[in-house]
């Protein structure tokens, strides 16, 4: 087609290790149904995009992967979700400690309305760190990794909300990674900043790939080329329900679609 | 309006010329309506002081302030008399500081229960019960007191009598937690859910997401509860009057029966002859009690503040 992307497929192809599968699952809401066998294999160490139109799941699919929605009243679940193998829908599943294995960042920047050093350091406190000196170590590190030490060093104590939308998406990326995950999951993380923000946290991704598993969930398909090493869409069909259309390597996702619907999603033709 | 030979253009500039003046009025006038409003509360808070401070003050020409204060003897008609209300002071120190410590806790807990944990069809069953307890008279109140609790508070502590300071803290109590939790689960609802998510996608539990970042995100709602329930707590007359016992020593354990400010007022003025000595007396501590809450209010306010700075919200 006509529209193109910039695929950043010069980047080594994703290992075949999987870290994050579903098998056919399926969420109900009450008795809506929001998704529908969904199967899907998540590289390790490696980003995957999850794109669609807005409404078809793609939020509540990326919510299976940390139990975020437990939270909804007559939020049900079939199929297996599995992280390593596991699965995370088992009843000896402990869902504090897979949010702590699986963090997540939220569209909307939402730092705690505390100081810088307690927004990052709130993940550790939680889980019995409480020595002074260790947490501030915690702190440098996780606002290094986050890009976002250079800009904050010297404003520690100061409120999370007087930073920048950025800084602060950048701080809740930082609090994330103080908690040491494996996963992060990111819910369209740049929809709220400004072009360069975007950037800076795409920056900020393709770094962090190298360590950690990443799913992003994102409106914005250039973002998705350009991050991504694999891509997932996601539709839904005439009842709502939300349900995985195609899912490859990104390169081959955005320019040689193997369905329609993808090709008609990704040149425009709707969504 | 082309019938009456002027323009269109000149015709609708007019016609809304005419609007915005008439908007303006209406805004002129509803503005200077809620200025008066609030310029109402400033004149009958000063009109109030004013007042105490006319009928009271007099009373520091006969004994010092620091004699009315600290002086343990209150013989308002002994010759010559004597006031110290030490006595009543020590009384409403206990019964509030007792008081503040029950409901805080059970009203808070209360409150982070129905916000955060409850199904909301139990929360909507309860929190208007809850409510509904604030509009219990305050004799009613006195009354079970009288019959229910202060028999069981003799038995408890071996008592001579069951009422006690204690007996009224615990009464009211009672009465200031519909308020505290009122207000503060109200505030704990206000607190955005986007916090509640990231702490617990960040693997916090429900208790530690209640206890660090709903209760703080809250806190000023909760501190305004608790506010009002001290204040309920400090000026409440008619349920310590008919159960903290009446005393006229000081109070050294709150299980004593004694009487707090309020209490010796409403007992005092009936036998006081306007304008005299023993008048004034009540009115001075009328006077002090006026400036204790306001100063738990301010207190309250200068706390809040420097939280606010902190969490800068």
């Amino acid at each position: 087609m006509s529209v193109n992307y910039e695929v950043l497929s010069n980047r080594a192809a994703p290992t075949s290790e999987t870290k994050l599968k579903t098998e056919k699952v399926n969420l109900f809401y009450g008795t809506f149904q929001a998704l529908r066998n969904i199967s899907l294999d998540v590289p390790k160490q490696a980003i995957t995009a999850i794109i669609g139109p807005s409404g078809c799941g793609k939020s509540s699919f990326l919510r299976l992967f940390n139990r975020m929605n437990d939270l909804i009243i007559g939020a049900r679940v079939a199929g297996a979700v599995e992280i390593d193998d596991i699965d995370i829908y088992d009843k000896d599943v402990d869902v504090v400690e897979l949010r702590k294995r699986v963090g997540m960042v939220f569209q909307k920047p939402n730092p705690f309305p505390m100081s810088v050093f307690e927004n990052v350091v709130f993940g550790p406190r939680r889980h019995g760190k409480t020595n002074r000196h260790e947490l501030a170590g915690i702190v440098e590190q996780s606002l290094r990794q986050a890009a976002l030490w250079d800009e904050v060093k010297d404003k520690l104590g100061q409120s999370a909300l007087a930073l920048s939308g950025g800084q602060q998406q950048r701080l809740c990326i930082a609090r994330v990674l103080a908690v040491e995950p494996e996963v992060i999951l990111m819910d369209e993380p740049c929809s709220a900043l400004d072009p360069i923000a975007t950037l800076r946290i795409e920056d900020l991704m393709r770094n962090l790939s190298d360590d950690y598993t990443i799913v992003i969930v994102t409106h914005n398909m250039q973002q998705a080329a350009r991050v991504s090493d694999m891509a997932a869409f996601l539709m839904m069909e005439e009842d709502r329900a939300g349900t995985l259309v195609e899912y490859g390597p990104t390169s081959q996702l955005f320019t040689n679609p193997k369905d329609k619907r993808t090709e008609d999603y990704i040149t425009g033709r709707f969504g | 309006m082309l019938q009456r030979g002027a323009s269109p253009a000149t015709a609708d500039s007019g016609l809304s010329m005419s609007l915005r003046r008439r908007w303006r009025l209406r805004e002129k006038t509803i503005e200077s309506w809620i200025f008066l409003n609030g310029l109402l509360a400033v004149v009958v808070l000063l009109g109030v002081l004013i007042l105490l401070m006319r009928e009271g003050l007099p009373v520091f020409l006969y004994t010092s302030p620091l004699k009315f204060l600290f002086g343990t003897r209150w013989y308002p008609v002994s010759e010559p008399p004597t006031f110290g209300m030490l006595t009543f002071f020590a009384a409403t120190l206990w019964v509030t500081l007792i008081s503040t410590a029950i409901a805080v806790p059970v009203g808070v807990g209360c409150a982070a229960y129905l916000a955060e944990v409850a199904p909301s069809k139990l929360r909507e069953t309860v929190k208007p019960v809850v409510e509904l307890l604030a509009g219990i008279p305050s004799v009613v109140m006195g009354l079970i007191g009288l019959l229910l609790l202060s028999p069981l508070v003799q038995s408890i502590f071996n008592l001579n009598t069951g009422l006690s300071g204690l007996t009224a803290a615990i009464m009211l109590s009672m009465m200031s937690l519909p308020i505290i939790v009122s207000v503060s689960e109200d505030a704990l609802r206000a607190v955005s859910n986007e916090f509640r998510e990231a702490s617990y996608a960040l693997g916090a539990t429900k208790w530690e997401t209640v206890r660090h970042v709903c209760i703080p995100g809250a806190l000023s709602g909760i501190a305004a509860a608790i506010m009002l329930g001290v204040g309920r707590a400090i000026g409440e007359t008619m349920t310590v009057l008919m159960v903290a016992g009446g005393a006229l020593a000081v109070p050294l354990s709150p299980t004593e029966p004694m009487m707090p400010m309020t209490a010796a007022i409403a007992s005092g003025i009936g036998n006081a002859v306007r304008g005299g000595l023993q008048y004034q007396a009540l009115f001075a501590i009328g006077l002090i009690l006026f400036l204790m809450t306001l100063s738990v209010n301010l207190i309250a306010d200068r706390v809040l503040e420097r939280q606010k700075r902190k969490f800068a919200r």
